[in-house]
Protein backbone atom coordinates (compact mmCIF):
# COMPACT_ATOMS: atom_id res chain seq x y z
CA UNK A 1 0.00 0.00 0.00
CA UNK A 2 1.00 3.50 0.31
CA UNK A 3 1.98 4.45 3.38
CA UNK A 4 3.37 7.33 2.85
CA UNK A 5 1.08 9.86 1.23
CA UNK A 6 -1.62 11.36 2.70
CA UNK A 7 -0.87 10.45 6.20
CA UNK A 8 -0.96 13.64 7.44
CA UNK A 9 -3.38 15.56 6.39
CA UNK A 10 -1.92 18.87 5.37
CA UNK A 11 -4.99 20.85 6.43
CA UNK A 12 -5.02 19.62 9.99
CA UNK A 13 -1.38 19.21 10.39
CA UNK A 14 -0.65 20.65 14.07
CA UNK A 15 3.08 19.34 14.04
CA UNK A 16 5.72 21.45 12.39
CA UNK A 17 8.89 19.56 12.63
CA UNK A 18 8.29 17.14 14.99
CA UNK A 19 9.11 13.44 14.73
CA UNK A 20 6.11 11.27 14.23
CA UNK A 21 7.06 7.58 14.84
CA UNK A 22 10.34 5.65 15.46
CA UNK A 23 11.40 2.12 13.95
CA UNK A 24 14.09 -0.07 15.24
CA UNK A 25 14.75 -2.99 12.65
CA UNK A 26 17.59 -5.79 13.32
CA UNK A 27 19.82 -6.96 10.98
CA UNK A 28 17.77 -9.77 9.69
CA UNK A 29 14.92 -7.13 8.68
CA UNK A 30 12.37 -7.70 11.31
CA UNK A 31 10.78 -4.79 12.95
CA UNK A 32 12.10 -5.17 16.49
CA UNK A 33 10.07 -1.52 17.98
CA UNK A 34 7.68 0.98 17.06
CA UNK A 35 6.53 3.60 18.50
CA UNK A 36 4.08 6.79 17.59
CA UNK A 37 5.00 10.04 19.58
CA UNK A 38 2.33 12.07 18.08
CA UNK A 39 -1.70 11.93 18.45
CA UNK A 40 -3.71 12.72 15.47
CA UNK A 41 -1.52 10.13 12.54
CA UNK A 42 -3.45 7.54 11.24
CA UNK A 43 -2.29 4.35 12.86
CA UNK A 44 -2.14 0.59 11.06
CA UNK A 45 -2.59 -2.93 12.21
CA UNK A 46 0.56 -4.91 13.25
CA UNK A 47 1.28 -6.73 10.25
CA UNK A 48 1.57 -3.51 8.34
CA UNK A 49 3.97 -1.90 10.35
CA UNK A 50 5.98 -5.28 10.19
CA UNK A 51 5.71 -4.98 6.29
CA UNK A 52 6.83 -1.30 6.23
CA UNK A 53 10.08 -2.25 8.29
CA UNK A 54 11.01 -5.11 6.15
CA UNK A 55 10.43 -3.48 2.76
CA UNK A 56 12.51 0.06 4.05
CA UNK A 57 14.86 -3.23 5.02
CA UNK A 58 15.47 -4.14 1.51
CA UNK A 59 15.17 -0.64 -0.54
CA UNK A 60 17.75 0.41 1.65
CA UNK A 61 20.26 -2.72 0.90
CA UNK A 62 19.18 -1.95 -2.57
CA UNK A 63 20.40 1.60 -2.01
CA UNK A 64 23.53 0.74 -1.21
CA UNK A 65 24.15 -1.75 -4.20
CA UNK A 66 23.14 1.45 -6.54
CA UNK A 67 24.91 3.84 -5.11
CA UNK A 68 27.30 5.22 -7.47
CA UNK A 69 29.78 6.06 -4.82
CA UNK A 70 31.96 3.37 -3.46
CA UNK A 71 31.39 2.37 0.29
CA UNK A 72 28.18 4.40 0.63
CA UNK A 73 25.89 2.99 3.31
CA UNK A 74 22.73 3.00 2.06
CA UNK A 75 19.38 5.42 2.48
CA UNK A 76 20.11 7.88 5.07
CA UNK A 77 16.91 9.78 4.33
CA UNK A 78 13.77 10.22 2.13
CA UNK A 79 11.95 13.46 1.09
CA UNK A 80 8.73 13.11 0.11
CA UNK A 81 5.75 15.58 -0.28
CA UNK A 82 4.68 15.42 3.25
CA UNK A 83 6.82 13.91 5.34
CA UNK A 84 10.44 12.85 5.74
CA UNK A 85 12.15 9.54 6.61
CA UNK A 86 15.38 9.46 8.21
CA UNK A 87 17.65 6.51 9.05
CA UNK A 88 20.54 5.23 10.97
CA UNK A 89 22.10 1.97 10.67
CA UNK A 90 24.44 0.52 13.56
CA UNK A 91 27.91 -1.08 12.91
CA UNK A 92 26.01 -4.46 13.45
CA UNK A 93 23.36 -3.87 11.17
CA UNK A 94 20.28 -2.10 13.34
CA UNK A 95 18.51 0.16 11.86
CA UNK A 96 16.76 2.90 13.41
CA UNK A 97 14.57 4.88 11.34
CA UNK A 98 12.15 7.98 12.01
CA UNK A 99 8.85 9.29 10.31
CA UNK A 100 9.17 13.21 10.41
CA UNK A 101 7.66 16.04 8.95
CA UNK A 102 9.21 17.54 6.10
CA UNK A 103 10.90 20.55 7.89
CA UNK A 104 12.15 18.23 10.48
CA UNK A 105 16.18 19.80 11.32
CA UNK A 106 18.78 18.07 12.60
CA UNK A 107 17.32 14.52 12.56
CA UNK A 108 20.84 12.51 12.57
CA UNK A 109 21.63 13.86 16.27
CA UNK A 110 18.39 12.89 17.50
CA UNK A 111 18.77 9.50 15.91
CA UNK A 112 22.45 9.71 17.84
CA UNK A 113 20.50 10.17 21.19
CA UNK A 114 18.01 7.20 20.68
CA UNK A 115 21.13 4.71 19.71
CA UNK A 116 22.44 5.67 23.17
CA UNK A 117 19.00 5.18 24.97
CA UNK A 118 19.21 1.92 23.17
CA UNK A 119 22.41 1.25 23.90
CA UNK A 120 21.99 2.10 27.51
CA UNK A 121 18.33 0.46 28.31
CA UNK A 122 18.23 -2.15 25.57
CA UNK A 123 21.44 -3.62 25.06
CA UNK A 124 22.69 -3.40 28.58
CA UNK A 125 19.66 -5.00 30.05
CA UNK A 126 20.68 -8.46 31.06
CA UNK A 127 17.15 -9.31 29.71
CA UNK A 128 16.62 -8.22 26.40
CA UNK A 129 17.90 -10.71 24.05
CA UNK A 130 19.71 -9.15 20.64
CA UNK A 131 17.82 -9.02 18.17
CA UNK A 132 14.66 -9.94 19.54
CA UNK A 133 11.68 -7.23 19.48
CA UNK A 134 12.17 -4.49 22.35
CA UNK A 135 10.15 -5.23 25.72
CA UNK A 136 11.73 -2.92 27.93
CA UNK A 137 9.90 -0.32 30.52
CA UNK A 138 13.23 2.05 30.57
CA UNK A 139 13.90 1.94 27.08
CA UNK A 140 10.06 3.41 26.68
CA UNK A 141 10.15 6.24 28.74
CA UNK A 142 13.72 7.04 27.82
CA UNK A 143 12.44 6.96 24.44
CA UNK A 144 9.64 9.33 25.18
CA UNK A 145 11.44 11.59 27.28
CA UNK A 146 14.24 11.94 24.26
CA UNK A 147 11.49 12.39 21.50
CA UNK A 148 9.27 14.83 23.73
CA UNK A 149 12.50 17.01 24.04
CA UNK A 150 13.10 16.83 20.35
CA UNK A 151 9.46 17.77 19.63
CA UNK A 152 8.87 20.71 22.27
CA UNK A 153 12.13 22.17 20.97
CA UNK A 154 10.93 22.77 17.44
CA UNK A 155 6.99 23.34 17.90
CA UNK B 1 57.53 -10.00 40.44
CA UNK B 2 56.89 -7.35 38.44
CA UNK B 3 56.81 -8.13 34.62
CA UNK B 4 57.57 -4.28 33.98
CA UNK B 5 59.77 -3.39 31.25
CA UNK B 6 58.25 -5.44 28.12
CA UNK B 7 55.28 -3.67 27.52
CA UNK B 8 52.77 -5.96 29.75
CA UNK B 9 51.11 -3.92 31.68
CA UNK B 10 51.29 -4.96 35.34
CA UNK B 11 49.04 -7.61 36.82
CA UNK B 12 46.26 -6.02 38.72
CA UNK B 13 47.98 -8.49 42.00
CA UNK B 14 51.21 -6.59 41.55
CA UNK B 15 49.67 -3.03 42.27
CA UNK B 16 50.13 -1.58 45.79
CA UNK B 17 47.29 -2.40 48.08
CA UNK B 18 46.88 0.95 49.35
CA UNK B 19 46.54 3.11 46.19
CA UNK B 20 42.95 2.95 45.89
CA UNK B 21 40.63 5.27 44.36
CA UNK B 22 40.58 3.91 40.70
CA UNK B 23 36.94 4.61 38.47
CA UNK B 24 35.87 1.64 36.19
CA UNK B 25 33.34 2.24 33.40
CA UNK B 26 29.76 2.14 34.34
CA UNK B 27 29.19 0.57 30.36
CA UNK B 28 31.81 -1.75 31.38
CA UNK B 29 30.32 -3.12 34.87
CA UNK B 30 26.90 -3.08 33.41
CA UNK B 31 27.53 -5.35 30.38
CA UNK B 32 29.70 -7.55 33.66
CA UNK B 33 26.56 -7.10 35.40
CA UNK B 34 24.30 -8.56 32.30
CA UNK B 35 27.12 -11.56 31.60
CA UNK B 36 27.10 -12.44 35.62
CA UNK B 37 23.26 -13.01 35.66
CA UNK B 38 23.01 -14.47 32.17
CA UNK B 39 26.18 -17.06 33.56
CA UNK B 40 23.65 -17.84 36.52
CA UNK B 41 20.39 -17.77 34.55
CA UNK B 42 21.73 -20.78 32.99
CA UNK B 43 22.42 -22.58 35.88
CA UNK B 44 18.86 -22.19 38.01
CA UNK B 45 15.76 -23.17 37.49
CA UNK B 46 14.23 -20.23 39.24
CA UNK B 47 14.16 -16.49 39.71
CA UNK B 48 14.64 -17.21 43.70
CA UNK B 49 17.84 -19.11 43.24
CA UNK B 50 19.25 -16.29 40.84
CA UNK B 51 18.59 -13.59 43.03
CA UNK B 52 20.40 -15.96 46.08
CA UNK B 53 23.08 -16.76 43.23
CA UNK B 54 23.38 -13.18 43.05
CA UNK B 55 23.71 -12.60 46.93
CA UNK B 56 26.16 -15.29 47.39
CA UNK B 57 28.59 -13.48 44.49
CA UNK B 58 28.01 -10.37 46.50
CA UNK B 59 28.66 -11.99 50.03
CA UNK B 60 32.49 -12.88 48.83
CA UNK B 61 32.76 -9.28 47.64
CA UNK B 62 31.43 -7.54 50.84
CA UNK B 63 34.07 -9.79 52.99
CA UNK B 64 36.73 -8.60 51.05
CA UNK B 65 35.79 -5.31 50.98
CA UNK B 66 35.83 -4.98 54.53
CA UNK B 67 39.33 -6.34 54.61
CA UNK B 68 40.70 -4.25 52.07
CA UNK B 69 38.71 -1.16 53.39
CA UNK B 70 40.20 -1.43 57.82
CA UNK B 71 44.06 -2.69 55.61
CA UNK B 72 43.60 0.80 53.67
CA UNK B 73 42.76 2.99 56.52
CA UNK B 74 45.66 2.28 58.87
CA UNK B 75 44.29 4.51 61.44
CA UNK B 76 40.64 2.88 61.84
CA UNK B 77 40.10 0.34 64.28
CA UNK B 78 37.15 -2.76 64.15
CA UNK B 79 33.86 -1.18 65.00
CA UNK B 80 32.42 -2.40 67.75
CA UNK B 81 29.25 0.13 67.93
CA UNK B 82 26.45 -0.92 65.50
CA UNK B 83 25.66 2.64 65.00
CA UNK B 84 29.52 3.35 63.59
CA UNK B 85 29.23 0.04 61.35
CA UNK B 86 25.40 1.25 59.76
CA UNK B 87 27.48 4.95 58.80
CA UNK B 88 30.72 2.88 58.00
CA UNK B 89 27.84 1.11 54.94
CA UNK B 90 25.91 3.93 54.26
CA UNK B 91 29.03 6.31 53.74
CA UNK B 92 32.06 4.37 53.17
CA UNK B 93 31.45 1.74 51.27
CA UNK B 94 28.17 3.67 49.32
CA UNK B 95 31.26 6.40 48.27
CA UNK B 96 33.94 3.50 47.17
CA UNK B 97 31.75 1.51 45.25
CA UNK B 98 29.76 4.29 43.58
CA UNK B 99 31.49 7.76 43.84
CA UNK B 100 28.68 9.27 46.40
CA UNK B 101 27.09 7.95 49.81
CA UNK B 102 23.69 6.06 50.61
CA UNK B 103 20.67 8.65 50.81
CA UNK B 104 19.20 8.40 53.56
CA UNK B 105 20.04 5.65 56.78
CA UNK B 106 16.72 4.95 59.09
CA UNK B 107 16.49 3.33 61.99
CA UNK B 108 12.55 1.35 61.78
CA UNK B 109 10.14 2.66 63.86
CA UNK B 110 8.43 -0.67 64.32
CA UNK B 111 11.55 -2.87 65.24
CA UNK B 112 14.01 -2.05 67.23
CA UNK B 113 16.21 -4.87 65.15
CA UNK B 114 15.57 -3.37 61.18
CA UNK B 115 17.51 -1.04 60.02
CA UNK B 116 17.18 0.37 56.13
CA UNK B 117 19.75 2.04 53.95
CA UNK B 118 17.92 3.99 50.59
CA UNK B 119 19.24 4.98 47.38
CA UNK B 120 17.19 7.11 44.77
CA UNK B 121 19.26 5.11 41.23
CA UNK B 122 20.81 1.86 42.47
CA UNK B 123 23.82 1.63 39.70
CA UNK B 124 23.41 -2.01 39.68
CA UNK B 125 19.55 -1.28 38.23
CA UNK B 126 19.97 1.41 36.71
CA UNK B 127 20.12 -0.05 32.62
CA UNK B 128 17.94 -3.05 33.81
CA UNK B 129 14.36 -3.70 33.16
CA UNK B 130 12.55 -6.51 34.35
CA UNK B 131 9.92 -8.23 32.16
CA UNK B 132 6.85 -9.16 33.36
CA UNK B 133 7.08 -12.85 33.43
CA UNK B 134 10.87 -13.00 36.13
CA UNK B 135 8.10 -11.69 38.49
CA UNK B 136 9.46 -9.91 41.37
CA UNK B 137 13.15 -10.58 41.01
CA UNK B 138 15.39 -7.16 41.90
CA UNK B 139 19.15 -7.69 40.54
CA UNK B 140 20.46 -5.18 43.88
CA UNK B 141 20.21 -9.11 45.18
CA UNK B 142 23.85 -8.27 44.42
CA UNK B 143 24.14 -5.29 46.33
CA UNK B 144 21.79 -7.29 49.49
CA UNK B 145 25.15 -9.93 49.31
CA UNK B 146 27.24 -7.22 49.77
CA UNK B 147 26.32 -5.53 52.52
CA UNK B 148 25.24 -9.08 54.46
CA UNK B 149 29.24 -9.73 53.61
CA UNK B 150 30.54 -6.84 55.26
CA UNK B 151 28.15 -6.97 58.50
CA UNK B 152 28.61 -10.78 58.94
CA UNK B 153 32.55 -10.60 58.70
CA UNK B 154 32.71 -7.90 61.12
CA UNK B 155 30.44 -9.64 63.60
CA UNK B 156 27.48 -8.00 63.53
CA UNK B 157 25.15 -10.88 62.03
CA UNK B 158 21.72 -9.94 59.96
CA UNK B 159 19.22 -11.07 56.96
CA UNK B 160 19.16 -7.83 54.28
CA UNK B 161 17.00 -7.86 51.72
CA UNK B 162 16.13 -5.50 48.94
CA UNK B 163 12.86 -3.35 48.05
CA UNK B 164 11.31 -1.01 45.57
CA UNK B 165 9.58 1.36 47.53
CA UNK B 166 7.54 4.15 45.48
CA UNK B 167 8.24 7.32 46.60
CA UNK B 168 6.03 10.86 46.29
CA UNK B 169 7.51 12.91 43.66
CA UNK B 170 10.08 10.41 42.21
CA UNK B 171 9.60 9.00 39.01
CA UNK B 172 10.84 5.79 39.43
CA UNK B 173 10.15 3.69 43.10
CA UNK B 174 13.66 3.94 45.66
CA UNK B 175 15.83 0.60 46.34
CA UNK B 176 15.99 0.24 49.81
CA UNK B 177 18.01 -1.91 51.59
CA UNK B 178 16.65 -3.56 54.64
CA UNK B 179 18.97 -5.04 57.30
CA UNK B 180 17.46 -7.20 60.60
CA UNK B 181 20.30 -7.93 62.99
CA UNK B 182 20.27 -10.97 65.15
CA UNK B 183 18.98 -10.02 69.02
CA UNK B 184 22.52 -10.99 70.30
CA UNK B 185 23.51 -7.76 68.15
CA UNK B 186 20.95 -5.41 69.37
CA UNK B 187 21.18 -6.49 73.27
CA UNK B 188 25.26 -6.02 73.18
CA UNK B 189 25.22 -2.52 71.26
CA UNK B 190 22.54 -1.42 74.30
CA UNK B 191 24.98 -2.40 77.12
Amino acid sequence: GHYGRGSTNAHTHTHTMAVFSLYVVNKAGGLIYHRTFVKDVRLFDDNTYLRVASTFHGMHAIARQLSPTKGSSGLSSVQADTFSMHCFQTLTGTKFFVVADLHARDVESLLQNVYEVFVDYALKNPFYEAEMPIRCELFDINLDATIAGYNSKVL
Amino acid sequence: MSAGGSGVPPSILDRPIPRGKSEVSLSAFSFLMSSVIHYFQERVDDVLELEKSLENLGFGIGVRFLELCSFRDRHSKRELKLLSMLQFVSSTLWRTLFGKAADSLEKSVDHDDEYMISEKDSLINRYISVPRDMGTINCAAFMVGIIRGVFVSASFPCEVSAHYVATEGEKLPRTVYLMKFSREVIECDSV
